[in-house]
């Protein structure tokens, strides 16, 4: 079977300091890394493909610098890196991204083998729109199966798979077809470590590099900003609330009093509950 | 006109570029297991003087122990410049870890590989390099450590092989050991120093552990004591004879060690200039004073110049034009430098500084004993100065 996995070179957030004297990010030095979240979509699909055989290839869409990341891949035992990097795609949003993507993923299945699933993280650690794996998933009209925690079984011959899907309130054991489209939750097994001959294979392996002509593209105007409805207005640090918190003394009065201090204090705050409480009362 | 770069203040001279894809993806992959694998061990380890030998099953599994053996006997075949970077990355986190490393792959790897038999090769190599045996290395003794050649332990020649007697002394992964490359003057040679290859179980041989160090704490430390320990022929390492079989082997541990050295100050340092941006004092953080900005530049100084030294060093190496000389230089410079870095680092994290959350005091203190194995600093000076004098100042 086919596996492809997508994944996304993002800074390692966790390395990001603000500078102690003008308080403003200190971008320079900090690594990248792949997005955590598409580490583990990357263990199921190797998984997967130890369990039934195939083929894993690995896809980006970035810079020529995320090839970086391909190469990290491989070293935990995917079969092939393709990156589709050009600067027509700079600038994309989500709707412009899936649409690269999915593009992308079709001329996998022309130049090598059809898909039978494709894997996203359940979103990245920089945008967290958690939108591309979704659509990827309608524009090729494939199954969609999002927050997966475990794959139950796959059946080839009848082209069945079974999930668990977390959602709130419980866990949803969804039978569906092949191909399908699955987001992997995090923290759901354990990530392999690649050994040093992994290390040399991947750092020999060719990456495949595509423009977005060689990945099937043909209009342009879908790809990067002009590809992007999204407007980001303005980026700004939340402002604290103004309400502060109250230590009360509780030394040198009684409980009752404490509370009903409290209570009217509240009310002071929230006319509006005030008023709703006693109605309530009242009726 | 020579063009402008961006100035990379944790890699001035841009070491990465001069690395090849694998040796960087080497060193990321020994970085990630040294950091998700080893930190968040060492800190109790350390405290509690205890050594995990499963350690040795992970490195062994991840390729760590046969990074220059080639693939026949399980070995990874990449270049001494790839050794030094998964030294440097192991040091990082802490010189024990580097030492139980560099014992099983330089010291007793490389022998056996270099001067041992077939027989030998096919025997031990695969199951050392896996890390499914443990292994060390006995030359020092109780009475001769950095005079090699007063050794006493003497290997006496009997019908079927020989008979080992004597003692060796701060043998590391000794107690744990299931392989000891020994080091014996034996009679049937003329005196000459020979290897033998010892198991663990031999009648006689015993390896009690060193209890009491302040330093390298979570790498074991032994004696190994051969009390009439009797071995057939196939234990004598067949193809050398005399100092330069444990020299050759301490020249690539102590290549090894440069790098090493180097991972642990470049983790005081950048522990360093971290707790100098997060703490302040009298309203400022420490880093925007002089004598910490001072500081910091000696470290980034010393650290880059000591890492391109270590790196041409390696290369030489790979081109097969090392003299053991080189490895002086940067394994006398490297560790020396190293040891002054972890204590200034001590000193910059003030009361802090002598606390294990913080980590630079373990570095420092294990960086006394990096500073005095294989060759003390004084020792490699009396190398150098013999190589430009010509005129020996050991005795």
């Amino acid at each position: 079977m086919h596996i492809v996995v997508c994944i996304k070179q993002v800074p390692d957030s966790a390395q990001i300091r603000v500078h102690p004297v003008t308080n403003t990010i200190m971008r320079q030095g900090v690594p990248t890394i792949i997005n955590p979240y598409d580490l583990f979509a990357l263990e199921e699909a190797l998984k997967v493909r130890d369990h039934h055989g195939g083929e894993v290839t690995v896809l980006t869409m970035g810079p020529p610098m995320a090839e970086e990341a391909l190469r990290k891949a491989l070293t935990y035992g995917a079969d092939r890196a393709i990156l589709l990097t050009d600067r027509h795609f700079a600038g994309s949003d989500t709707l412009a991204t899936s649409f690269a993507l999915s593009q992308a993923i079709s001329q996998i299945g022309n130049s090598f083998d059809t898909p039978d699933i494709v894997f996203t993280g359940k979103q990245t650690i920089d945008g967290d729109t958690a939108q591309v794996g979704p659509g990827i998933a309608k524009r090729l009209n494939l199954v969609q199966l999002t927050y997966v925690a475990k794959i139950t079984s796959i059946d080839l011959s009848a082209r069945a798979i079974t999930v668990e899907r977390r959602s709130e309130g419980g866990t949803h054991v969804l039978k569906s077809e092949l191909p399908c489209l699955i987001t992997m939750l995090e923290g759901t097994t354990v990530i392999r470590r690649g050994s040093l001959d992994d290390a040399l294979r991947a750092a020999r392996s060719e990456i495949v590099k595509w423009n977005a002509a060689e990945a099937g593209i043909e209009d342009i105007t879908k790809c990067g900003l002009r590809g992007s409805p999204t407007v980001v207005k303005r980026v700004f640090a939340p402002t604290p609330r103004e309400q502060k918190a109250v230590q009360i003394d509780t030394t040198e009065k009684r409980v009752h009093d404490i509370a009903n201090e409290l209570v009217a204090s509240i009310f002071t705050h929230q006319p509006a509950l005030q008023h709703e409480l006693s109605s309530a009362g009242s009726a | 006109m020579a063009g402008k770069t961006q100035f990379q203040w944790d890699d001035p001279f841009l070491l990465e570029d001069q690395l090849t894809e694998d040796e960087r993806m080497i060193r990321d992959t020994a970085r990630a297991y040294a950091q998700d694998r080893l930190q968040p061990r060492i800190i109790d380890a350390y405290r509690e003087e205890s050594t995990d030998p499963e350690i040795f099953r992970e490195m062994g599994e991840l390729g760590l122990l046969g990074v220059t053996v080639s693939d026949t006997y399980g070995g990874v075949g990449a270049s001494y410049v790839a050794y030094g970077l998964v030294a440097r990355e192991v040091e990082r986190v802490d010189s024990g870890y580097r030492s139980m490393m560099s014992v099983q792959s330089s010291l007793v790897i490389y022998p056996i590989y270099a001067y041992g038999s077939e027989e030998q090769k096919q025997k031990y190599l695969p199951k050392l390099i896996s890390g499914e045996w443990i292994s060390c290395f006995g030359l020092t003794e109780p009475d001769a450590g950095s005079d090699p050649a007063g050794m006493k332990t003497r290997a006496i020649k009997t019908e079927s092989g020989y008979r080992l007697v004597g003692s060796k002394m701060w043998i590391s992964n000794a107690p744990l050991a299931d392989v000891f490359v020994v080091w014996a003057k034996s009679e049937t040679h003329g005196g000459a120093i020979r290897g033998f290859v010892l198991e663990k179980g031999m009648k006689g041989l015993s390896a009690p552990k060193i209890a009491g160090k302040l330093s390298l704490r979570a790498s074991i430390t032994g004696e190994i004591v051969m009390d009439n320990v009797e071995v057939g022929e196939e234990a004598l390492l067949p193809n050398v004879e005399g100092l330069k079989g444990p020299f050759g082997c301490l020249n690539r541990a102590r290549y090894g060690i440069s790098w090493g050295a180097l991972g642990a100050a470049e983790f005081c340092w950048h522990a360093a200039r971290q707790y100098g941006l997060d703490r302040k004092q009298f309203n400022r953080p420490l880093a925007q004073t002089q004598l910490f900005q001072k500081k910091l530049a000696d470290m980034q100084t010393e650290i880059t110049l000591g890492l391109q030294g270590s790196l041409r060093v390696g290369r030489l190496m790979d081109e097969g034009r090392m003299a053991p000389e080189m490895i002086s230089i940067v394994k006398r410079n490297n560790c020396g430098k190293a040891l002054d870095i972890a204590r200034m680092a001590r000193d910059m994290h003030g009361g802090n500084g002598i606390s294990e959350e913080y980590q630079v005091m373990r570095h420092m203190v294990n960086l006394e004993t990096v500073n005095t194995y294989e060759g003390t600093h004084d020792v490699h000076a009396l190398i150098l100065g013999r190589a430009q004098t010509g005129l020996q100042a050991f005795f």
